[in-house]
C-alpha cells in the first residue's frame, strides 16, 4: 500500500461511516435488510481499519504519513459543520428551554469562526497525520466500536419490544452511532487543531442526542448535564487553540508538542486548556456527573460512551501532550486529579447496585489511572495509559453489551437480580465472569497494566500516586469480587430463562470475550509492536519492557491454570460423587435453600443481599464532597498556569 | 534453576507440616494463656486427617472447584515467594487465590457462608494495600522486587521500612483472622455466624482449606522474615526469631482483644497503613 493508498484509506475512514449514517437513518424499521447493511457496511470499515492499523504499525522509524496540506474545500465544510452543530444546540436548547448551553456552544464557536474568517488561522502544515498512536486507536475504533454498532441493531429491536413507551427512533439511534464512529476517526487522525476542534465537537454533540435518545425527562437534564460539560471544555478546548494560532501562530498538534516547556513558558497555557477539556470528557471528577447520567440511555450508546468513544478521547489528548507534562505543575494537578477520581471512583462504586451504575464508576476510576499515568509524562506511564486503554475498551464494552443483554432477558439490570446467572443464563454469566476478571484478577490484562502503573509511579516517586492506587485497587478488589460472587452464587431449583439474545449480538460478544482472552497471551508481543513504537516517536527513546522475562512466563502459567481447572474438573471425577445436601441454615431449612421455617413456624423466604455500605461511601455522603475537592484543584491548576503566566 | 526447584520442592513439602505445627502452637500457647490443657501439639494433623476420611457434603457441584482452586493458587503463590520470583506478583497471586475461597463461599447460596464471603472481601480490602505497600518498600529500599535479590541484599530491609513492618503485623491479625479482626471465619467458638466463610465446607473439602491456610501461614511468615534477611548468613536466625516472636505475639492479641465492628476494622486498618506505611514511604521517597 503506498501513501496514497492510505490516504485513501483515511478519508474511506472518515468519510464512509457518514454515509453508513444516512443509509442507517433511511431505513426505518428493524429488519433483516437493517442488520445486514450494518454488517456488511460496518465490516468493511473494520477491514479497512485493521489495513491502516496493521500498515501504518508495521512501518519502521517516525512516520511520516501526512496528507491534505490545501484543504479549502474541506475547511469551508467544517466552518459549515460547526455553524450546523451551533445551530442543533441552539434549536434544542430553546426547545427545551436550556438557555445556558446556547452560551456555551456560542461562546466555543463563534470566537474559531472569526479566528477562520479573518484568516488568522494558521494553514499550509498537513491536516492529517496517521503515525503509531493514530493506528492504535484506529484499530480499538474500528474494532470495539464497530462491533457495538452491529450489537446495536439487533439490541434496539429488542428494546423497543420492551419498552414500548418509548418511540422507536432506532434508524435515527443507529445513524448517530455511525457518525460518532467516522467523528472518532476524524478526531484521532487530525493533525490541525481546528479540525480536532470540529470532532470534539461533534463527539459532545452526538452523545447529548444520545443520551437524550428517549426523550424522558431524566433523559433530557442528563443529557444536558452532559452537553454544558463537555461544551465548557470545548470551550477550553477553542481557547486553546486561538492561543496556539494567534500567539505561537502554531496550527499543528505535533508541532505544539514540539516546543519544550521550559524554554517557553507560555506553552503551558494552550496544554493546560487542552488538558482541562480532556479532564471534561473523560469524566474525571469534577466532571464525572455527565457519565454517570449517561446510562439512561439504551445500552449500545453506554457501550460507545464508555468504551472504544468518548471517554478515550480525552485521555487520548492527554497521552498526546504527556511529553511536556512532564515535571510542570499542570502535569502534577492533572495526576493528582486522576489518582484522586481512581480512587473516589471506587469507593462509590462499592454502593451502588445498579449493573450500569458500578460499570460507570468503574470507568471513571479506570480513567482516572489512565489520566494519572498520562499526566506523569514518563515513558512507562504513557506505556500503561496506553496498555490500559486498550484493555479497558474490550473488556468494558463486552461488559456493558452483557448487562444490556441480561437486562433484555430478566428485565432488570441490577446487580441483586444476578443472583444464581451462571444457572439462570449460563452463557451470558459466562461471558460476563470473563469480562469482570478482565478488569480485575491476575493474570488478565487491566492488572498488567495495573502493574505497569504502579512500577511507573514508584520510580517517578509520586508517593501520593502511589497511595491512590493501593487504595484504589483494595476498594476496585471489593466492588468486582461482590458481583463475581452474586453471578456463582448456585441456588437450587432454580430454571434456566430463555436466552434471548440474538445471533447478531453474538457476532460481537464472541470476538470480544475471545479478544479478552488472547490479550492475555499477547500483551508482551502488543507492547513491542504496538506500544514501543508510540514511545519512540513520543520520546525518543528505548525503555526496556515493563513486565518481561520470566514474569512473563508466569503469569502464562496462571492463565493456563486458570483455564485447566475448569476443563481439568469436567473430566476427572472431582466432586462426582459426593453427597449433596441444602446449604446450612441452622437446621431451619424448609426444604429447599430459598426458604426457612422461622420463630413462629411460618415458611419465609431467604434473601442474601450483597454488602454495599452506603452509610459510609453512599453517594450522598461521597459524591458532592469529591466533587467539591477536584473542583478546587482544577480551578487552582487554571488560575496559576494562566495567571501565572499573565 | 536447580537451586529454585529444590527451594520450591521444599516449600511444597515442609510448609503443610510447618503451617500445621504453626497451628498447633498457637492452640497449645492459647490454652495456656486461658489456663485450660489444651489440644496436643500435633492435633490439626489429627483433624485434617480424620476430615480426609470423612465423607464430603457439597451443596453444589462447583463448590468443590473453587476450594481446589483456591489450594493450588495459594501453592503456586508461595512456590513462587520461595522460588525467588517478583514480589508484585506473588500479591497479585495471592489476591487471586483468596477471590477463589470467596466464591466458593458465595457459590453455596447459604446465609452463613454468603455472609462470610462479603466479611472476608471486606478484609481483603482492609489488608490488600499494605500488602502491595510491602512490595513496594522492599523495592525502595533495596531496588529489587525480586524476592531472590532481595534476599541477598546488603543491609537487613527492616533498617529502612521499619513502618512498613509495623503495618503488615497490624494487617497479619487481619489476614489471620484471629480477634479482633476475626470477621469472615474464626477458630473461636463464639462465633455469631457459626463458621462463617467455610460454614457450607465439609469432609475432605474442608481438610483442603485448611492445608491450603497452612500454606498461606508460611508464606506470610516468609514475608515478616525477609524484613530481617540480608546476605549476612546469620540474618537467618534473627528472622527466624523474629517470626516465632511475632507468631506469638498474634497469639497473644487473638485472646487479649475482643471482636470489633466491621467499620472499625476498616478504618484502623486503612488509617494504620497510611500513618506507618505511608509515612514510610514518604520519607523513603525524599531521602532517595
Amino acid at each position: 500500500m503506498t501513501l496514497l493508498n492510505l490516504k485513501a484509506a483515511v478519508t474511506f475512514l472518515i468519510l464512509f461511516p457518514f454515509v453508513m449514517a444516512v443509509i442507517m437513518y433511511l431505513i426505518r424499521n428493524a429488519s433483516l435488510l437493517r442488520n445486514l447493511v450494518a454488517v456488511v457496511g460496518g465490516f468493511s470499515i473494520m477491514a479497512t481499519a485493521i489495513m491502516v492499523g496493521v500498515k501504518v504499525l508495521g512501518l519502521k522509524g517516525t512516520t511520516h504519513n501526512t496528507f491534505f496540506t490545501e484543504t479549502v474545500l474541506a475547511d469551508h465544510v467544517i466552518m459549515g459543520g460547526e455553524v450546523l452543530l451551533m445551530c442543533i444546540v441552539i434549536f434544542l436548547s430553546i426547545k427545551y428551554k436550556k438557555y445556558y448551553a446556547i452560551l456555551l456552544s456560542a461562546l466555543g464557536t463563534i470566537p474559531v469562526l472569526w479566528m477562520d474568517l479573518s484568516g488568522r488561522a494558521v494553514e499550509g502544515a498537513a491536516h492529517v497525520r496517521v503515525d503509531y498512536l493514530s493506528a492504535v486507536m484506529i484499530l480499538i475504533v474500528g474494532i470495539v466500536g464497530i462491533l457495538i454498532c452491529i450489537y446495536a441493531c439487533g439490541y434496539m429491536k429488542d428494546y423497543h419490544n420492551h419498552h414500548t413507551e418509548v418511540g422507536d427512533r432506532s434508524n435515527y439511534f443507529l445513524a448517530l452511532l455511525f457518525v460518532f464512529i467516522g467523528a472518532m476517526f476524524g478526531l484521532i487522525v487530525s493533525d490541525n487543531l481546528g479540525w480536532i476542534y470540529f470532532f470534539w465537537e461533534i463527539t459532545s454533540v452526538c452523545s447529548f442526542l444520545l443520551i437524550g435518545y428517549t426523550r424522558t425527562e431524566e433523559a433530557v437534564n442528563n443529557s444536558f448535564r452532559a452537553l454544558w460539560m463537555n461544551l465548557l471544555g470545548g470551550c477550553g478546548f477553542a481557547f486553546g487553540l486561538m492561543y496556539c494560532n494567534i500567539h505561537f501562530e502554531i496550527g499543528t498538534l505535533s508541532k505544539l508538542t514540539t516546543i519544550i516547556p521550559r524554554k517557553d513558558m507560555l506553552v503551558m497555557i494552550p496544554v493546560t486548556l487542552f488538558a482541562f477539556a480532556a479532564l471534561t470528557k473523560s469524566a474525571q471528577f469534577p466532571f464525572s456527573r455527565w457519565l454517570l447520567g449517561a446510562m439512561v440511555a439504551p445500552t449500545p450508546s453506554s457501550a460507545l460512551l464508555h468504551s472504544a468513544t468518548m471517554v478515550k478521547i480525552g485521555v487520548y489528548m492527554l497521552i498526546r501532550l504527556s511529553p511536556m507534562l512532564y515535571g510542570t505543575f499542570t502535569g502534577v494537578m492533572i495526576t493528582v486529579i486522576g489518582g484522586f477520581t481512581f480512587f473516589a471512583a471506587s469507593l462509590l462504586a462499592i454502593t451502588v447496585s445498579d449493573g450500569k451504575k458500578v460499570l460507570a464508576y468503574s470507568t471513571i476510576s479506570n480513567l482516572g489511572l489512565i489520566t494519572a499515568c498520562a499526566g506523569t509524562g514518563t515513558t512507562e506511564g504513557v506505556w500503561a495509559a496506553t496498555m490500559l486503554i486498550l484493555f479497558h475498551a474490550v473488556s468494558k464494552s463486552l461488559l456493558f453489551q452483557t448487562v444490556g443483554d441480561i437486562e433484555n432477558c430478566m428485565h432488570s439490570r441490577d446487580i441483586e437480580d444476578m443472583h444464581g446467572l451462571i444457572i439462570k443464563l449460563p452463557r451470558l454469566a459466562f461471558i460476563m465472569i470473563i469480562g469482570i476478571c478482565g478488569m480485575f484478577m491476575a493474570p488478565f490484562g487491566m492488572l498488567v497494566s495495573k502493574w505497569a502503573a504502579l512500577k511507573s509511579f514508584v520510580d517517578s516517586n509520586s508517593v501520593w500516586l502511589v497511595l491512590f492506587l493501593v487504595f484504589g485497587s483494595g476498594s476496585t478488589l471489593f466492588y468486582w469480587a461482590k458481583w463475581l460472587g452474586k453471578i456463582c452464587t448456585v441456588i437450587h431449583q432454580s430454571y434456566e430463562l430463555e436466552d434471548i439474545t440474538p445471533k447478531s449480538e453474538m457476532i460481537s460478544l464472541v470476538p470480544l470475550t475471545c479478544m479478552i482472552i488472547i490479550m492475555c497471551f499477547a500483551f508482551p508481543w502488543m507492547s513491542n509492536t504496538m506500544i514501543q513504537p508510540i514511545l519512540n516517536e513520543a520520546f525518543h527513546k528505548n525503555i526496556p519492557n515493563v513486565i518481561g522475562g520470566s514474569d512473563v512466563v508466569i503469569m502464562m502459567i496462571m492463565v493456563g491454570m486458570i483455564f485447566a481447572i475448569p476443563i481439568g474438573s469436567r473430566f476427572l471425577a472431582i466432586g462426582k460423587k459426593n453427597k449433596m445436601t441444602m446449604s446450612y441454615v441452622a437446621g431451619v431449612n424448609a426444604g429447599d435453600d430459598r426458604h426457612f421455617i422461622d420463630s413462629f413456624g411460618k415458611e419465609r423466604a431467604l434473601y442474601m443481599s450483597n454488602w454495599y455500605m452506603t452509610e459510609y461511601f453512599g453517594e450522598d455522603k461521597l459524591l458532592m464532597p469529591s466533587i467539591a475537592i477536584s473542583a478546587v484543584i482544577v480551578v487552582v491548576m487554571l488560575i496559576i498556569v494562566i495567571g501565572g503566566a499573565i | 534453576m536447580a537451586m529454585v526447584v529444590l527451594k520450591v520442592a521444599l516449600y511444597i513439602l515442609l510448609a503443610p507440616v510447618l503451617g500445621g505445627l504453626m497451628e498447633g502452637l498457637d492452640r497449645v500457647v492459647s490454652a495456656r494463656m486461658q489456663g485450660r490443657q489444651g489440644p496436643p501439639l500435633l492435633q490439626p494433623f489429627y483433624d485434617v486427617y480424620k476430615l480426609l476420611a470423612k465423607q464430603t457434603t457439597v451443596v453444589n457441584s462447583i463448590q468443590i472447584l473453587f476450594v481446589i482452586a483456591y489450594l493450588i493458587f495459594t501453592i503456586f503463590t508461595g512456590s513462587l515467594f520461595f522460588g525467588g520470583g517478583d514480589m508484585l506478583l506473588v500479591f497479585f497471586a495471592l489476591s487471586m487465590s483468596e477471590v477463589m475461597m470467596v466464591l466458593a463461599a458465595y457459590s453455596t447460596n447459604g446465609p452463613y457462608s454468603a455472609l462470610g464471603a462479603n466479611r472476608e472481601l471486606l478484609q481483603m480490602m482492609c489488608y490488600e494495600p499494605m500488602i502491595l505497600l510491602v512490595a513496594i518498600g522492599f523495592y525502595e529500599a533495596n531496588g529489587s522486587f525480586m524476592v531472590s535479590e532481595l534476599a541477598a541484599a546488603q543491609n537487613p530491609a527492616v533498617f529502612k521500612i521499619p513502618g512498613m513492618l509495623i503495618g503488615f503485623i497490624f494487617i497479619l491479625t487481619i489476614k489471620f483472622r484471629k480477634s479482633p479482626f476475626d470477621m469472615s471465619t474464626s477458630h473461636h467458638a463464639h462465633q455469631e455466624m457459626v463458621k462463617g466463610l467455610t460454614s457450607d465446607i465439609s469432609g475432605s473439602n474442608l481438610a483442603f482449606y485448611e492445608i491450603a491456610e497452612w500454606y498461606d501461614q508460611v508464606l506470610m511468615m516468609g514475608i515478616v522474615a525477609m524484613f530481617f534477611i540480608s546476605k549476612n548468613p546469620v540474618s537467618i536466625v534473627v528472622a527466624i526469631v523474629m517470626c516465632v516472636i511475632f507468631y506469638l505475639m498474634e497469639t497473644l492479641i487473638d485472646n487479649v482483644f475482643p471482636r470489633v465492628k466491621y467499620i472499625t476494622m476498616l478504618i484502623s486498618s486503612w488509617v494504620v497503613i497510611l500513618v506507618t506505611a505511608g509515612t514510610n514511604l514518604l520519607i523513603l521517597s525524599v531521602l532517595n
